[in-house]
């Protein structure tokens, strides 16, 4: 109980107790009665809330503009709000097996112990990604020659001349300056050092012992590490003679110059939205079913294994959505959930996808849309399919 | 309710009562709360150091102290079902020659700011002075990287490293091609940034020096010179503090150097090449450590590393001051 010391002007009181108690009562009478309202009108609005379905996923930096696109976009379609939170592949794969997001993403499909730890993963490729070489030569304008096994040996510091025979074999009637090449590649964890190191792991033997194909590499001393895409490009940039990768789409909106790599079937091919669609058109025959394991050999699986993509860039790869068969083992999941979930991914693999150049994403070829389809279609809620 | 005494005040004081007899005034409130703040620093202590060392058992007890002076930081083999390797030799020597490089540029610099904003700069102009170099303190580390990407590596790069190679190529450490981003550049980056600490640290402490001391040196005759150098050295426990903290922000520093050291895991010999420190491996490469558990208890362990470098930083500069405020009495 409180006490009151009540001011006393001139020896008289103001109020007397009786009647500060009774206001007192009044008071919090009105108080409680107010919060009671308050509360009442708040729940009814949190009820209302939630009768609009949320869906949360996370992953991959890659296609998250392309994914923030689609979820604003689906929102105004069916009034189903869709959180993305670009935290990276490693991230999404991490939070997709602890059950803490509806879906996930990652650009290199889930390796063999990961698929493990998660039973029950759909792989569902949603955009292409390709990997470009970009060099800085002073005088050289044109688009330079690569095959898989010069730019493996000019990234393990065993071609370090620009003028070297192996390059100028490549590029004839180009003279290449008598330069050291400076190396320049990703410093942080990054799935575009795993697509491109594990191109690199198919085409050199000698890459394949001693680097691997992995998110982060042990490169060799003396080359140089840029944080992301930007980081990269302006290390290229900076360096006279210098040589680095970075993703299509981030060379695509800087201009940056790149240049042609051969493929399986002994093309030089220039990367573009369009070659890579060929190369993705031409896996999609080969591509396993969606409840299967998508990593290969261990190893990260990979487009440019496809012999007869005559047209097709070989450093391409998937960047994927990745979501659990059988939708009720994620705590919290509804019917409507699911069946909200489903939709949205049905709407990212068809209509989705002519969002897609516009952002300078490849658009994914019929044959890839049909195989997600049926993959789409194998997911239940309690047993119970949900695409029809 | 009873009516206490008719308090003296103006105001009324309100008491409050709470459960017992005990009445609980307004000094007894700010002592608990003060204790309970203070309490609050060794229960984060305690529970970060915890944390850390727990952290990185997993690869403590893989590599042992072999981690302290390993140099290859390969997380997945090539060859799958072997170990990966991480050793972080590489890392503390970057940090440990950026530091260098920050203090041997940044001090001298900071020094004179001091010395002229308190012996010899006018006021109106000491003030202005101040003034920048306090928001030069206040500029985000991310702002200085980029700043060093995009200015002054290009700068270097062109104007500044060539005639440095020209002059001291004989050295060992100004061999070898230039990049622009380095150790070297690493180290410029860092000594921008410890200047507002230690200048604006060791402005106070000179300030501080009493003008008895100054008028006696004066009146036996000294230059200004030697006046200032009297200054110094009456102020040298506190310079040398300052000093500590210019190299305690050195050393933990991260986004700026990540940006322009190059990140590359490397035993470099020449300060033109690109290396790589403690913290910038934390930040490239946590945020996507997943899979291998003793990769992310490797990188913990690096945090861990920090931390006693840190530690030791520390211990070392109370050290030092403690001794010299035992030799020279009077000092600041």
């Amino acid at each position: 109980m409180l006490v009151y010391r009540v001011k006393k002007i001139g020896g008289k009181k103001i109020m007397n107790y009786k009647n500060i108690a009774l206001i007192e009562t009044v008071a919090l009478i009105a108080v409680i009665a107010g919060f009671g309202w308050e509360i009442y009108t708040l729940n009814s609005t949190i009820q209302n809330l939630s009768a609009t379905v949320t869906l949360s996923g996370a992953g991959a930096t890659f296609p998250a503009p392309l994914i923030q696109k689609w979820t604003e976009e689906f929102y105004i379609l069916t009034d189903v709000q869709v959180n993305y939170n670009p935290i990276g592949s490693g991230g999404g794969i991490q939070q997709h097996t602890a059950k803490t997001v509806d879906f996930g993403a990652t650009d290199p499909p889930m390796t063999d112990s990961e698929f493990a730890a998660a039973s029950g993963t759909l792989h569902i490729p949603v955009t292409i990604g390709g990997v470009v070489i970009v060099y800085n030569i002073l005088g050289i304008s044109t688009e330079l020659n690569f095959t898989g096994q010069v730019i493996a040996d000019i990234f393990r510091l065993d071609l370090t001349r620009w003028n070297d025979p192996r390059l100028a074999a490549l590029n004839p009637g180009v003279t290449l300056p008598n330069q050291q090449i400076v190396v320049c590649h990703r410093s942080d964890s990054s799935g575009t050092t795993a697509v491109f190191t594990s191109f690199l792991t198919d085409e050199n033997q000698a890459w394949k012992d001693n680097y691997g194909a992995s998110k982060v590499i042990s490169w060799p001393g003396g080359t140089l590490g840029g944080s992301g895409n930007p980081g990269v490009a302006a290390l290229v940039q900076q360096n006279q003679y210098s040589i680095g990768y970075v993703e299509l789409t981030y060379a695509l909106q800087n201009n940056i110059p790149y240049g042609k790599v051969q493929n399986a079937a002994g093309k030089f091919v220039e990367p573009s939205l369009e070659t890579l669609a060929t190369a993705a058109a031409v896996s999609s025959l080969s591509l396993p079913q969606g409840d299967q394991s998508w990593a290969s050999n261990g190893n990260y699986f990979n487009l440019h294994r496809v012999a007869d993509s005559k047209d097709g860039y070989p450093i391409t790869c998937f960047s994927h959505i990745i979501v659990y068969k059988e939708l009720n083992v994620i705590p919290g999941m509804t019917k409507e959930k699911a069946t909200a979930l489903v939709k949205f991914l049905w709407y990212a693999v068809h209509d989705g996808q002519f969002y897609a150049s516009g952002l300078s994403y490849v658009p994914l070829p019929k044959e890839v849309i049909t195989h997600n389809e049926a993959t789409i279609r194998m997911i239940t809620f309690n047993g119970q399919q949900i695409a029809t | 309710m009873k009516n206490t005494k008719k308090s003296p005040n103006f105001f009324p004081i309100q008491k409050i009562r709470i459960g017992s007899k005990k009445k609980i005034t307004g000094d007894a409130l700010f002592r608990l709360f003060i204790t309970l703040v203070m309490c609050n620093i060794f229960i984060i202590l305690s529970l970060m150091i915890y944390k850390i060392i727990d952290g990185s058992r997993l690869s403590i007890e893989t590599y042992g102290l072999g981690f302290l002076w390993g140099t290859k930081w390969q997380p997945f083999p090539p060859i799958p079902n072997i170990q990966p390797s991480f050793g972080a030799l590489p890392l503390i020597w970057g940090t440990f020659v950026t530091s260098a490089i920050a203090l041997l540029l940044g001090v001298p610099i900071s020094l004179g700011i001091g010395l002229a904003l308190s012996e010899f700069a006018p006021k109106h102009f000491n003030y202005v002075v101040s003034f920048f170099v306090e928001l030069l303190a206040a500029i985000p580390s991310v702002i200085y990287g980029l700043w060093g990407i995009f200015i002054l590596i290009p700068y270097l790069q062109q104007n500044v490293y060539p005639i440095i190679q020209k002059a001291f190529g004989f050295l060992p450490i100004f061999q070898g091609p230039i990049y622009g981003p380095s150790v070297l550049t690493g180290g410029i980056i860092l000594a921008i940034m410890i200047v507002p600490t230690v200048s604006a640290i060791s402005r106070d402490i000179f300030s501080a020096v009493p003008n008895s001391q100054r008028e006696a040196i004066i009146a036996l005759g000294a230059t200004r010179w030697e006046t200032a150098k009297i200054v110094m050295s009456y102020g040298r426990s506190g310079v040398i503090g300052a000093i500590i903290l210019g190299l305690g922000r050195a050393v933990g520093e991260t986004m700026a150097v990540t940006m322009v050291i190059g990140n590359s895991f490397n035993m470099f010999s020449s300060l033109f090449e690109p290396g790589y420190t403690l913290s910038s491996i934390i930040a490239n490469e946590f945020t996507e450590a997943s899979s291998p558990p003793v990769y992310i208890s490797a990188l913990i362990e690096v945090g861990l590393v920090l931390f006693v470098l840190a530690l030791v930083v520390n211990v070392l500069a109370r050290l030092i001051i403690w001794r010299s405020t035992k030799i020279e009495r009077g000092a600041i």
